[in-house]
């Protein structure tokens, strides 16, 4: 008789302690518990799925074979952005992230799992330090999903069913808000945008921004990189007719730029990605939503938040879910929206990498990452038919390349760059016809002066 | 054999640890970022300097200053009072399956031919995630019986969304859209299953149990109709019940021209047991983060994997994975014009989809039956054991026998000693195990305590557990005041305002509130 599988995963797989606890529950098969299951809806014979690939060793190598036919932006020189960023990972934050600690946890009580709590709350602190507002959500799934949240919150605080959406926001981001949104906000309309400078069109804005309004939303930098120093104006525009303000923000961004809080905006949110989480083909995300400490807007959000409380033994720190009721966890289809399993890790990882930087490291960072892009779209400008940056506001990391004058589309261009082991820009040519064969490129501070030449190069070589 | 051990003398970590702010002082620095080089500064100057006014930084944000020994030592502080699953006999949080999460799979996640990918690079130099998708869809096609899946969702109350969304589109291609505005779900299946069709606009009919547990189909039968746009219901439900009637179920709706949508977060016990789509489900989904092995990161990031049949895969979120049945080649596919549109940006939690991956392969078409017969055996060891204890009840389907978990309820003991279900969970984790889960919000089965000692757990575990639990019961009755106090060994002692937290000018979900409601700032 051949010996019975033995799997390092389940320890009661060994024959002899499966008998044993059958004999004390009373039944000789486990086949006696599966009866609850009617029998013609039992599924007989053996699952089409492959494997087993029973040892580790085996395992990693046939994933790493699989694994080896991607090509990465450690080996490639990478500038493609648009929301997962080419960030510097900090060791300290993959220590945190990996510690089976907090890896393994999920809703455990603030008692047992009270360091979580206390990782979680500190890193909404931070998030709060650079956007100046008191009240930051735990973790949602990505940016989408928090510009979606954010304008469903707004729609219940203004009592209004429309909104308004700047015209360079990200398509996909765009599509994940009217999804999300549309029971809420049936309604969406677009702002334009000004060709020249990229920034929102304040003419546009003022037209289109009536009191059926509930929310009129912006990013900065834009999806297109451009920073918006309107945004006093705007706020004024916007509650001048009883709506709310909710703005996209890149919070690596805002050890140089404004605290939004401080021009207007009402609700913030953005992804955290930036803040020290690997990109990992787009699943490092995870969706801040941010406002005052203001029940109007409290009370709107969907997410749990933890708060500080003492305890039973004086001056000790303590943690609780406040306002729990908001949550569909507590009141089901009467909470605001829904509430599951979405982001904290990455909350934790952005926490610790706020904490790392500090308010120079912020600085510094946000300094040095405007200087190499402002270095690379000079590059790139002095290229024959290559303009850069195509918009004329100040850009932080990212910004548009137009190749029309080269004869070629981006498509062909960035096909020749792949062999040349770089990943150019982002193709914008669908999502943003108006910009002819353009590009979104996006700078970081991984970028040596040797990688901005190295494509400067490149395009040299093949234009 | 292993011997079982009641951890009596067990202390978790107390750091009594202060907040990072207070750990701050001016101009100490923990990291350096790179600086960009002499020749670039030489040609572009201070560039953020020449920025409009208004949009520059004003004042610096307040962040911690700290170096980067003591950030590493305050989180390593914290993740000690942090009770992970790896940890312990985390069989306390039922319906949240916390089986062991494989180190190896961390390595492969943190592998940089995966963690330096970004998704929007050619599809040429992404051929092994691509792969890893499309595989690991085949896979999910085999357990379940569906004809496609999405890997996007982010969690199970995600892919509730993605399917109402997708409902939704359904009807509305149907001319049925303003007619058919309710979901049907049951109180016993997860708070999402009400709250995420919802979001999505629909209202809501929730079915209230029979007295013996099982779902109620004469209920349902009385409030379906030409407004049913879907049910949304788990199989088996919170409380370990398979529903035997679950076709009928699935009948009654689809003969009213409904969707049926089978909630499979408990769907441990099924892999390789019972497919959703023999039951004639339409749609699914499984949590990854539960089911596939994947650490549940404190909440996240998990997936929602959502399957669905042929006719309804037309909504499904763009872009899909495909691969060139010439070439062999993967590609994305967003060129789905009926598509609801995008859920979640980019592939969705490709770290999670990685790993669950690695897990189905290493376990085999074996190791998944495997894997759901032990849950369900480990499940009903732990209710041999723990229907001794005085004071503890498995309401419902009495004679039957539970798949794998049971809500459980203290009602008897309370009644005896005034301690409840709140005190004894708090009080579990003195013995280095986590809080247990008691119930969703509201509590149909008193006092209630829901377990869920899946595959993972070995029999010394269960036993452990069985004997704490008998212990507090025990405690309830010789020492009451003692087991109301708890917690006494974990990290912190008991909260002691409650109220606080839900007054605003008392709750503080950040630093700044706090110092500016203490009169601190």
């Amino acid at each position: 008789m051949a010996e019975a599988d033995v799997y390092p995963y389940i320890p009661n797989s060994v024959p002899e302690v499966k008998a044993q606890m059958l004999r004390a529950i009373g039944i000789s098969s486990v086949e006696d518990i599966f009866a609850e299951i009617p029998d013609h809806l039992r599924f007989k014979g053996e699952l089409d799925v492959p494997g087993p690939i029973s040892s580790e060793y085996a395992l990693r190598r046939h994933v790493e074979e699989i694994l080896a036919k991607n090509k990465d932006c450690k080996e490639f020189i990478g500038f493609l952005g648009g929301g997962v960023y080419n960030h510097f990972v900090p060791s300290v934050v993959t220590t945190i992230m990996e510690r089976d600690e907090f890896l393994t946890s999920y809703v455990g009580e603030a008692y047992a799992d009270h360091g979580k709590w206390q990782a979680q709350f500190e890193y909404a602190s931070c998030l709060a330090e650079l956007l100046e507002m008191d009240a930051v959500n735990t973790p949602t799934y990505d940016w989408g999903m928090a510009a979606a949240t954010a304008i469903r919150m707004a729609a219940r605080i203004s009592g209004r069913s429309a909104a308004l959406v700047s015209a360079s926001v990200s398509p996909d981001r765009l599509s994940c808000m009217k999804n999300y949104g549309f029971s809420a906000l049936p309604t969406f309309g677009t702002v334009e945008m000004d060709p020249e400078t990229g920034l929102v069109d304040l003419d546009d804005l003022r037209a289109k921004m009536t009191d059926e309004i509930a929310v009129f939303y912006y990013e900065n930098p834009s999806f297109l990189g451009a920073i918006e120093h309107q945004g006093s104006q705007i706020a004024e525009i916007v509650h001048g007719r009883g709506g709310v303000v909710a703005a996209g923000i890149d919070p690596i961004t805002l050890g140089v730029l404004e605290a939004p809080a401080r021009y207007g905006v009402d609700i913030a949110c953005g992804d955290i990605q930036s803040l020290g989480i690997p990109m990992s083909a787009g699943g490092g995300q995870g969706g801040y939503v941010a406002t005052q400490d203001e029940p109007k807007f409290f009370h709107e959000f969907p997410a749990l938040m933890f708060g500080v409380t003492p305890t039973i033994v004086e001056g000790e720190y303590g943690f609780g879910e406040v306002f729990f009721e908001r949550t569909s966890y507590a009141s089901r289809e009467q909470a605001k929206d829904f509430l599951g399993t979405m982001a904290q890790l990455h909350g934790i990882g952005a926490g610790v990498y706020l904490a790392l930087m500090g308010p120079q490291g912020m600085r510094e960072v946000g300094e040095g990452i405007m200087q190499r892009s402002a270095y690379l779209a000079r590059q790139l400008d002095a290229l024959d038919g290559v303009k850069a940056p195509v918009l004329s506001a100040p850009f932080f990391k990212e910004f548009v390349v137009n190749f029309d004058g080269t004869g070629k589309t981006v498509a062909e261009v960035n096909k020749a760059l792949l062999e040349r082991k770089i990943f150019g820009g982002k193709d914008l040519s669908t999502w943003f016809p108006g910009l002819g064969q353009s590009a979104l490129y996006c700078v970081t501070e991984v970028h040596t002066k040797g990688d901005l030449d190295a494509l400067v190069g490149a395009l040299k070589e093949m234009l | 054999m292993a011997i079982t051990k009641v951890r009596k003398n067990y202390h978790q970590a107390r750091w009594d640890e202060p907040m990072i702010f207070e750990l701050s002082t001016p101009g100490v620095r923990g990291i350096i970022p790179p600086a960009p080089e002499a020749e670039i500064v030489a040609a572009v100057g201070d560039v953020a300097g020449g920025l409009p006014e208004g949009i520059r930084r004003s004042a610096a944000p307040a962040l911690p200053e700290v170096d980067q020994k003591h950030v590493l030592a305050h989180y390593l502080h914290l993740a000690q009072e942090t009770l992970g699953s790896n940890l312990h006999a985390d069989m306390s949080q039922g319906t949240c399956t916390m089986k062991y999460n494989p180190r190896v799979n961390e390595d492969l996640a943190a592998d940089p031919r995966f963690a330096h990918v970004h998704p929007w690079q050619d599809d040429d130099t992404m051929q092994g995630i691509l792969q890893i998708y499309y595989e690991f869809e085949q896979i999910m096609k085999a357990v379940s019986g569906m004809d496609r899946f999405t890997l996007q969702p982010g969690g199970g109350a995600h892919a509730v969304f993605t399917a109402a969304s997708m409902i939704r589109a359904y009807h509305r291609d149907r001319g049925e859209a303003e007619q058919r505005n309710e979901v049907i779900t049951t109180m016993f299946s997860h708070p999402c299953d009400a709250a995420s069709p919802a979001t999505a606009g629909f209202k809501i009919v929730t079915l209230m149990p029979k007295e013996d547990g099982y779902p109620d189909l004469d209920a349902l039968k009385a409030v379906v109709g030409p407004h049913t746009a879907a049910i949304h219901i788990t199989n088996p439900e919170d409380t370990g019940i398979y529903n035997p009637l679950i076709e009928e179920f699935v009948k009654v709706v689809r003969d009213a021209g409904g969707v049926c949508f089978n909630d499979q977060a408990n769907g441990n016990v099924l892999l390789g047991i019972a497919r959703t789509r023999d039951a004639g489900f339409d749609f699914c989904h499984y949590n990854l983060h539960k089911t596939f092995a994947v650490p549940h990161g404190g909440s996240g990031p998990g997936t929602g994997a959502m399957g669905c049949r042929e006719e309804f895969a037309k909504y499904l979120p763009y872009p899909t994975v495909e691969q060139d049945e010439g070439s062999g080649r993967y590609y994305l596919d967003f060129d789905r014009p009926e598509s609801v549109g995008k859920i979640k940006g980019f592939l969705g939690s490709a770290g999670v989809v990685l790993r669950s991956y690695a897990w189905a392969v290493m376990m085999g078409p074996k190791g998944l039956r495997e894997t759901a017969e032990m849950s369900a055996l480990n499940n009903n060891y732990f209710m041999e054991l723990v229907k001794r204890i005085p004071g503890i009840t498995a309401p419902y389907a009495e004679g039957h026998r539970r798949l794998e978990e049971c809500r459980w309820s203290w009602q008897e003991l309370t009644e005896e000693t005034g301690v409840g279900t709140d005190d004894i969970l708090r009080r579990v984790g003195d013995f280095g195990l986590q809080h247990y889960w008691s119930s969703h919000h509201p509590w149909v089965v008193p006092e209630p305590m829901t377990i869920e000692p899946c595959e993972t757990f070995s029999k010394e575990d269960i036993e452990e557990y069985a004997a704490v639990l008998a212990q507090i019961a025990e405690e309830a009755h010789t020492d009451p005041e003692m087991v109301k106090l708890a917690p006494h060994k974990c990290a912190v002692r008991k909260r002691a305002a409650e109220e606080e937290l839900d007054d605003p000018t008392k709750w503080a979900t950040t630093w700044r509130a706090y110092k500016r409601k203490q009169g601190m700032a």
